[in-house]
């Protein structure tokens, strides 16, 4: 028997002293026991600081299927030739050996939110005091005609998430012939990370002018206008990419077809590709709205902003890009962070009878690769105000870039190392 | 090692000391921030500074943990007043009023 699936045994008989045992915890009394499901940037984090806010003393369950984690952010990066997937990679092994945490490689097929029990595809069931969802997001492909049959045949990407896809983009942007079309359609906010499309657009045209120069990269935004840092990204596009990048707004994609690669819209014309990148609308991770936990427009789940419990749910906290946003909050990995670091804290006073942090405060940078080797940044900081019962930017905090530099991508690439260990070391 | 960590901080709020050690800026009214809503707030700042203000090696965003009390609150309140030019943190630290910032440099200064 591998030591995982005797781990996942003694998990699923609820015997807490045979695991300490098993993985020499210390053995010290038991607050509770914290399920997380899902090991990016929300869940990591809600691991890790479970662990930190409760002085070691919550068993904390971290349910991943994955074997490693795989960042996000950045991997536009990837697309653009700038990075191999191995650098966005980072093992569970701290969250493991450092933390106390128990990884499961599994995954969650139902929640009994009634009984406090997951069930798990291996066939496990595990009972928990608290339960932490970041189930991510996932593509609407139904609401696309044609879509679902571009993705199953690989023919048209969308990479919304980093991992097999971003690799096969990348290949479908090299084997492109100089004088192609690259087109990436965006959906109507909200969606993960506002600025990424754009980065996405400016990455794949900084390849382009150096290696196929007579390309064409084709922005089709369903939005009104570029919707995060417009400015900053319109002046790149216009000093660096001029008549390589083309940005059109309006363009609500309608439909695919996979076979000729062409994309339809509901008043434009019919838009012909050599490489097709749709970013479909997204919504809640499955997990999230087969669970009916995403209810929001059917699409986001709704939670109490103190302490990221779920508002249809008791006991069930949801972080990261799943959540209906506060507003002017952006769906980032570095808020996951955030939202996972209050639910932690919430969790934590919660279970040993300690009042809640009445003041929570978040803060977010988020920087975006402009060329390959200028970023740009926007921030912001958010405090509760417990008579909207919601996050608010604070006025006169946050903020944009004053011109793209290559400071800003050197502080992006360490933003990026500094959070995973954040979250994972 | 951690429970010392708080032992420092709570007797420095409790002694005041903290509240002197903000410079020119004015304090807000309110009680001393509780040590969960200091570590919190903290939180806040680990996700360029690293947890507990510790960096990876190498790192081009600076460490801050460790740093001097003073030297901490003055920083911030350059930042604020955009006296030393920055990229971020001129826009991030105005979310953040004296009294969070003494708080957080009383945090950072016990964090080795």
């Amino acid at each position: 028997m591998q030591r995982r699936e005797l781990l996942g045994s003694l998990l699923a008989g609820g015997s807490l002293a045979a695991i300490g045992a098993c993985t020499s915890l210390p053995s010290r009394p038991k607050a509770g026991r914290v399920i997380v499901v899902g090991g990016g940037y929300g869940g990591a984090t809600a691991a890790k600081y479970l662990r930190l806010f409760s002085d070691q003393t919550l068993d904390v369950v971290l349910i991943e299927p994955q074997p490693a984690f795989i960042s996000s952010p950045l991997s536009n990066r990837v697309i653009g030739g700038q990075m191999q997937l191995s650098q966005l990679t980072v093992s569970y092994d701290g969250l493991r050996h450092e933390h106390g945490v128990h990884v499961l490689r599994d995954r969650v097929t139902a929640i009994a939110v009634d009984r406090q029990v997951v069930s798990l595809a291996s066939g496990k069931i595990l009972h928990y005091d608290k339960l932490v969802l970041s189930p991510g997001i996932e593509p609407m492909l139904d609401t696309i005609p044609g879509l679902a049959e571009g993705q199953a045949s690989g023919r048209i990407l969308q990479a919304w998430s980093a991992g097999s896809e971003t690799v096969a983009l990348r290949r479908q942007l090299q084997a492109m012939p100089d004088g192609g079309v690259f087109v990436i359609t965006i959906p109507e906010s909200p969606y993960r990370c506002p600025p990424a499309p754009y980065e996405r657009a400016s990455l794949v045209a900084a390849y382009c002018k150096q290696f196929k120069p007579r390309s064409k990269v084709l922005v089709l935004d369903a939005n009104q206008d570029v919707i995060a840092m417009g400015a900053l990204f319109k002046k790149a596009w216009s000093e660096l990419y001029a008549g390589l990048l083309e940005y059109r707004n309006h363009y609500v994609l309608t439909g695919v077809d996979a076979g000729s690669l062409t994309a339809h819209f509901d008043v434009a014309d019919d838009v012909r590709a050599d490489v097709l990148n749709v970013m479909a609308p997204v919504r809640a991770g499955r997990l999230a709205v087969e669970s009916g936990l995403a209810t929001i427009n059917e699409r986001w789940c709704e939670v109490d902003f103190l302490t990221f419990e779920s508002t249809l749910a008791a006991n069930v906290h949801i972080v990261g890009d799943s959540i209906h946003a506060a507003p002017a909050m952006p769906k980032s990995g570095f808020m996951a962070n955030a939202h996972a670091k209050v639910a932690a804290a919430a969790i934590a006073a919660q279970l040993s009878g300690q009042s809640l942090n009445a003041e929570p405060k978040l803060a977010n940078t988020c920087y975006s690769f402009v060329s390959q080797s200028e970023a740009i940044h926007s921030a912001a900081v958010y405090r509760y105000v417990s008579d909207a019962k919601t996050f608010k930017p604070i006025q006169g905090a946050g903020g944009v870039s004053q011109a793209r530099s290559t400071l800003e991508a050197q502080y992006a690439d360490a933003w990026a190392h500094n959070i995973w260990a954040d979250m994972l070391a | 090692m951690i429970r010392g960590t708080w032992l420092v901080v709570v007797a420095l709020l409790c002694a005041g000391i903290v509240r002197n050690a903000c410079g020119e800026d004015e304090l807000d009214a309110g009680p001393p921030l509780s040590v969960q809503a200091v570590r919190a707030l903290a939180a806040s700042c680990a996700g360029c500074h690293g947890t507990n203000g510790h960096v990876v090696e190498g790192s081009k965003v600076p460490g801050i943990a460790g740093l001097s009390r003073d030297y901490f609150a003055a920083q911030m309140s350059a930042y604020r007043s955009g006296t030393i030019p920055s990229t971020v943190m001129q826009q991030i630290a105005k979310g953040y009023d004296a009294r969070e910032t003494a708080a957080l440099g009383a945090y950072f200064a016990a964090q080795r």
